[in-house]
C-alpha cells in the first residue's frame, strides 16, 4: 500500500521517564502484557518507568455505561495525574485506548472549558487534597512502542517472519476505535490509515493486511456488550471483521486495545461454538496478539512468561511459524511451576488436546 | 493608449483581454503558467453539449491572437495591485490605468479526503484525471484491464465542514453527470452509480442531461455519500455509503473511483486581501462590490474581478464575465 | 453447539455484490423510465395503501432496484392501482406498470 498521510500525523511521544497507568482488562485478561511491558523498557530499552500500585481504574467503563458522571471521571483522572506529578512525572502513559481516549478527551475539555478544570482542582482538593499538574506528554503504551520500534527491531531475536518459507507473516491490526477516531492527530498516523501498529510490524519485517473492514469497530462498545440480550449486535461487528480479513490469511491479529484484544479473541470462541465458523487456516482460530506480546516474542521473550497461555485462541500455530522455541508441557505452568488450570476443549482451540503434548498439572 | 492589467490568463482573462483590444484599449495579461488558458486546457469536453473543450479555447486564443496592443507575461505572478501599478513576482513594476483580477480557483486537493484512499489506493482518480483519460482517448484500470462497475462521487471537497469548504462548488453535480454519460458510452457493459447528497442542476439543458443519463444510460444514482474506500482481496475497491432512500447502508465492490473534486478558493487569495486591501468572502473567494449591481467590480475602484476568483463558476460565466469586467473596466478608465 | 443467550446479528447493508442483479435489470430493461426516479416521494405522499399500511412504493422499488427482493411482491399487493402516483409524478413514471412489473417478475421473492 502506498502510504502518503501518516507523516502528517506525527504526534510527540516522550522518549524516557513514565508514569505507567494499567489497564482493567489488560491486567485481568492478557496479565503478562502489562509485566513484559515494564520489562521491555526498563530491561531491554534502559528506560525508566515507574509502575504505581496507588493508581486506580480510570473508571472508564463505568463512564461509558453510564453509571459514572463526568464529574467523577474528571475527579478520578485528576488524581491520576495528582499521583504522577507526586512521583515526580511528567510524562503519562496509558495501558488502555479507553482510558487513553478519555484522557485525551478530558484534557481537552479542561482546555476548551478551563471552567471545568477548575472544578476538578476544587473536587479533587476536597476529596483527597491533591493537586495535579498537566501531563507534559500523554502517550498511549503502543505510542512508546512505536517510538522505540528501530531499536526493539535492532534488539530482536527474530523477525515477523515465516522460518518455513521466509515469507513475512501477514499480520490485521486493530488500533481500536478511541485511539484515533476523536482525536485522529492523537493517534500515530490518524484514524484512516492509522500507523502505530503497522509501523512496528513493518519494522519488524511483518507484511500489514489491508482489508475492507480494517477501520470498523469490534464491537465491544461498553453498555452495548455488558447486557447479555444486545451482545448479538455486539459479536455481529467482530463478526463482521473477521468475515472480511479471512480471506486475507492473515498469521495473527495485532490489537492496541486491550478491550479489543479480548473481544477478537474471546468471539472467536463464542462464533464457533455457535456457528462453526472458524476463521484462520486449518481449521482453527486466528491467534490475537497484544503489541506487547509482539514485542516480546521478537524480543525473545518465552510465550508462556508473554502470558500467551491465557488466549482464548491457540497461539501455538503462531508460535512455530516463528520458529519460537517453548515447552508445549508448560503452557499452563505459571510462576514457581504452579498448575494454573487449563480451559474446556474449544473448537478454536487446535492444541489442546492432552494427547498430543503431555500437559503437566 | 489606455493600458489594463489583467491578473491571470485562463478563459476569464483571455475573453477581457479581446473585449478591451476591441475597445482600443491595451492589455498586460499576468499568467503564472507558461502559456495561457487556464484549468480549462485539461477538460475534455463541456457540458451539457459534449463541446470540446478545446473548441472553445481555440475559438478565444483565435480571437486573442488577431487582437492588437495584447502583451503576455507568463511565469510571473502578481504580488502587489493597485489600481495604477501592480508589482510582479519578479520585482517588476507595471503601471496602468485598471487592473482585472482573473485568477481563477485552485482544485481541491483529493487527498485531504482520507478516507476516499486517493493516491493510496490504485483506480481512486479526480474528475480532472478523468478529464485527462478521456483526452488521451484511453480510460483503463491500473492492471489495464476495462473498468466493469465504477462508482462517482459527489462533493469531495465541497460541502464539507472537515476540510473547510462549506460552500458548493456548483459545476461538480453535472460534471458527474456529463462523465457517467461519457463513461457508459466508453464502457455501455458498465454499471455506473453516481453517489450524491443533492443533485443540484443549475444551467440549461442540466436537467434534462441528468435525466438522459437515467433514462438512456441506466446510470444509477444514488443518495448518499461514500463514506470510506478499502481495498479487496481480488484488487478492487470496497465502498460503503448508504441508499437514505432506502434507510439502509449499502457496500460493493467497484473497479474504479471517480472524485468530483470542487473548487476551493485561490491560495493567492489571501495575499490579495494583505497585500492590496481587497476582501475575501468566508468561502475564501474575493467579495465583490455588490452581488447584484457589482459583480465584477472589488470595492477598491479601477479594480475589477472577472471568473471563478469570486465565486465557483462554469466556463460560459466566466466567459461572460471577462466581457462585462472589460466593459466595466473600459467605462472606468474613460470617465 | 452452545446456546450463550444471543444470537448473532445479522448485517441488514444491501449488497450489491452478494444480490442477484438479474430481476433488477430486467425490470430496468422493460422500463428503463423507473431509472429517472429522484425519490420526491409525491408518489408516497398520496397513496391510498400508503396512508393506512406500511406500504411505501418508492422504498419498495428502490430496494428491487439494488436487488433487494424479499417482501416486494407481497408489499406491491397492497398497491390498491387506483392511479393518484401516476397522477402525480414529476418525472412521469408509469407508476401503475412499475407495480404490476415488479408483481410479474418477483412473484417468487
Amino acid at each position: 500500500m502506498k502510504r502518503s498521510s501518516w507523516t502528517d500525523y506525527q504526534k510527540d511521544i516522550a522518549d524516557d521517564n513514565y508514569y505507567y497507568a494499567r489497564s482493567c482488562i489488560r491486567q485481568n485478561f492478557f496479565p503478562g502484557s502489562e509485566k513484559v511491558f515494564l520489562d521491555i523498557l526498563s530491561k531491554d530499552l534502559g528506560r525508566n518507568i515507574f509502575d504505581d500500585p496507588l493508581h486506580t481504574s480510570c473508571t472508564g467503563i463505568g463512564y461509558h455505561s453510564d453509571v459514572v458522571p463526568l464529574e467523577t471521571i474528571m475527579t478520578v483522572v485528576a488524581r491520576q495525574f495528582a499521583l504522577m506529578s507526586e512521583a515526580g512525572y511528567e510524562n503519562f502513559t496509558s495501558s488502555c485506548i479507553t482510558s487513553f481516549g478519555i484522557y485525551t478527551e478530558l484534557l481537552n475539555t479542561w482546555e476548551e472549558f478551563p471552567e471545568t478544570e477548575e472544578r476538578t482542582r476544587e473536587n479533587l482538593y476536597k476529596a483527597t487534597g491533591r493537586e495535579f499538574k498537566i501531563p507534559k506528554n500523554l502517550s498511549h503504551t503502543s505510542d512508546v512502542i512505536f517510538h522505540h520500534r528501530e531499536e526493539i527491531a535492532r534488539k530482536a531475536v527474530r523477525k515477523l517472519v515465516n522460518v518455513h518459507t521466509g515469507e513475512p507473516l501477514r499480520v490485521v491490526e486493530h488500533i481500536g476505535c478511541h485511539y484515533a477516531k476523536i482525536f485522529p492527530k492523537k493517534g500515530v498516523g490518524g484514524s484512516e490509515f492509522p500507523y502505530v501498529l503497522a509501523g512496528m510490524v513493518e519494522s519488524w519485517g511483518g507484511e500489514i493486511v489491508d482489508y475492507p473492514e480494517r477501520r470498523h469497530c469490534c464491537g465491544f462498545g461498553f453498555r452495548n456488550y455488558l447486557v447479555q440480550a444486545n451482545r448479538g449486535y455486539s459479536v455481529a461487528n467482530s463478526h463482521k471483521k473477521l468475515e472480511s480479513m479471512a480471506p486475507f490469511k492473515p498469521d495473527f491479529i495485532v490489537c492496541n486495545c486491550p478491550g479489543c484484544t479480548m473481544f477478537l479473541d474471546k468471539w472467536q470462541y463464542t462464533i464457533a461454538e455457535m456457528e462453526g465458523t472458524t476463521y484462520g487456516q486449518n481449521g482453527q482460530g486466528i491467534p490475537v496478539l497484544s503489541y506487547e506480546e509482539m514485542a516480546g516474542l521478537v524480543l525473545g521473550y518465552d510465550p508462556w512468561v508473554l502470558g500467551m497461555q491465557m488466549h482464548q485462541v491457540d497461539v501455538e500455530p503462531l508460535l512455530d511459524k516463528l520458529g519460537v522455541e517453548y515447552d508445549p508441557s508448560a503452557k499452563y505452568l505459571g510462576r514457581n511451576g504452579k498448575y494454573i488450570g487449563r480451559p474446556e476443549r474449544a473448537i478454536v482451540n487446535s492444541c489442546s488436546e492432552d494427547t498430543l503434548y503431555k500437559i503437566r498439572r | 493608449m489606455k493600458h489594463v492589467i489583467i491578473i491571470g490568463g485562463g478563459i476569464a482573462g483571455m475573453q477581457c483581454a479581446c473585449t478591451l483590444a476591441e475597445k482600443g484599449i491595451a492589455t498586460t495579461i499576468i499568467e503564472k503558467d507558461s502559456d495561457l488558458g487556464g484549468k480549462i486546457r485539461s477538460w475534455h469536453v463541456l457540458f451539457p453539449t459534449f463541446t470540446p473543450a478545446d473548441q472553445v479555447l481555440s475559438a478565444v486564443r483565435h480571437r486573442l491572437a488577431k487582437a492588437e496592443s495584447v502583451t503576455i507575461k507568463t511565469g510571473c505572478e502578481a504580488v502587489k495591485i493597485t489600481p495604477k501599478c501592480v508589482t510582479l513576482s519578479t520585482g517588476e513594476e507595471l503601471t496602468c490605468d485598471a487592473v482585472v483580477i482573473a485568477t481563477g480557483f485552485t482544485l481541491f486537493d483529493a487527498r485531504l479526503k482520507e478516507e476516499y484512499g486517493y493516491g493510496i489506493y490504485d483506480n481512486v482518480v479526480t474528475s480532472v484525471d478523468l478529464e485527462q483519460m478521456f483526452n488521451k482517448g484511453e480510460v483503463r484500470l491500473t492492471s489495464g484491464l476495462t473498468p466493469r462497475r465504477i462508482a462517482i462521487l459527489h462533493c469531495v471537497g465541497s460541502r464539507d465542514e472537515k476540510v473547510c469548504q462549506r460552500h458548493c462548488s456548483k459545476v461538480c453535480c453535472v460534471t458527474g453527470v456529463k462523465q457517467a454519460i461519457e463513461l457508459k458510452k466508453m464502457f455501455p457493459a458498465a454499471d455506473v452509480f453516481n453517489f450524491y447528497m443533492d443533485i443540484r442542476m443549475f444551467g440549461p439543458g442540466y436537467e434534462e442531461m441528468y435525466r438522459e443519463a437515467q433514462l438512456m444510460h441506466n446510470v444509477h444514482f444514488v443518495r448518499g455519500r461514500i463514506s470510506e474506500v478499502s481495498p479487496t482481496i481480488d484488487g478492487r475497491l470496497q465502498i460503503k455509503a448508504e441508499d437514505t432512500l432506502t434507510g439502509r447502508p449499502l457496500k460493493m465492490g467497484i473497479d474504479m473511483l471517480v472524485l468530483l473534486i470542487g473548487m476551493r478558493s485561490n491560495d493567492m487569495n489571501p495575499t490579495l486581501e494583505a497585500e492590496s486591501g481587497l476582501k475575501c468572502q468566508p468561502s475564501g473567494f474575493m467579495q465583490p462590490k455588490d452581488s447584484f449591481l457589482g459583480n465584477v467590480e472589488s470595492p477598491i475602484e479601477g479594480i475589477f474581478y472577472a471568473g471563478a476568483v469570486t465565486a465557483p463558476k462554469n466556463i460560459g460565466e466566466s466567459i461572460n464575465e471577462g466581457t462585462a469586467a472589460a466593459l466595466a473596466a473600459a467605462e472606468w478608465i474613460n470617465k | 453447539m452452545i446456546n450463550f443467550g444471543f444470537s448473532i446479528s445479522k448485517p441488514r447493508t444491501i449488497d450489491i455484490d452478494r444480490n442477484n442483479l438479474h430481476k433488477s435489470n430486467e425490470i430496468m430493461h422493460e422500463m428503463p423510465e423507473l431509472q429517472t426516479c429522484i425519490g420526491c416521494g409525491t408518489c408516497t405522499a398520496t397513496c391510498t395503501a400508503g396512508n393506512l399500511t406500511e406500504f411505501n412504493f418508492r422504498k419498495v422499488h428502490t430496494l428491487v432496484r439494488r436487488g433487494e427482493y424479499q417482501g416486494a411482491y407481497v408489499e406491491m399487493n397492497k398497491c390498491m392501482l387506483c392511479g393518484k402516483c401516476r397522477l402525480l409524478c414529476p418525472r412521469g413514471i408509469n407508476t401503475r406498470g412499475v407495480v404490476m412489473l415488479i408483481k410479474r417478475k418477483l412473484g417468487d421473492f
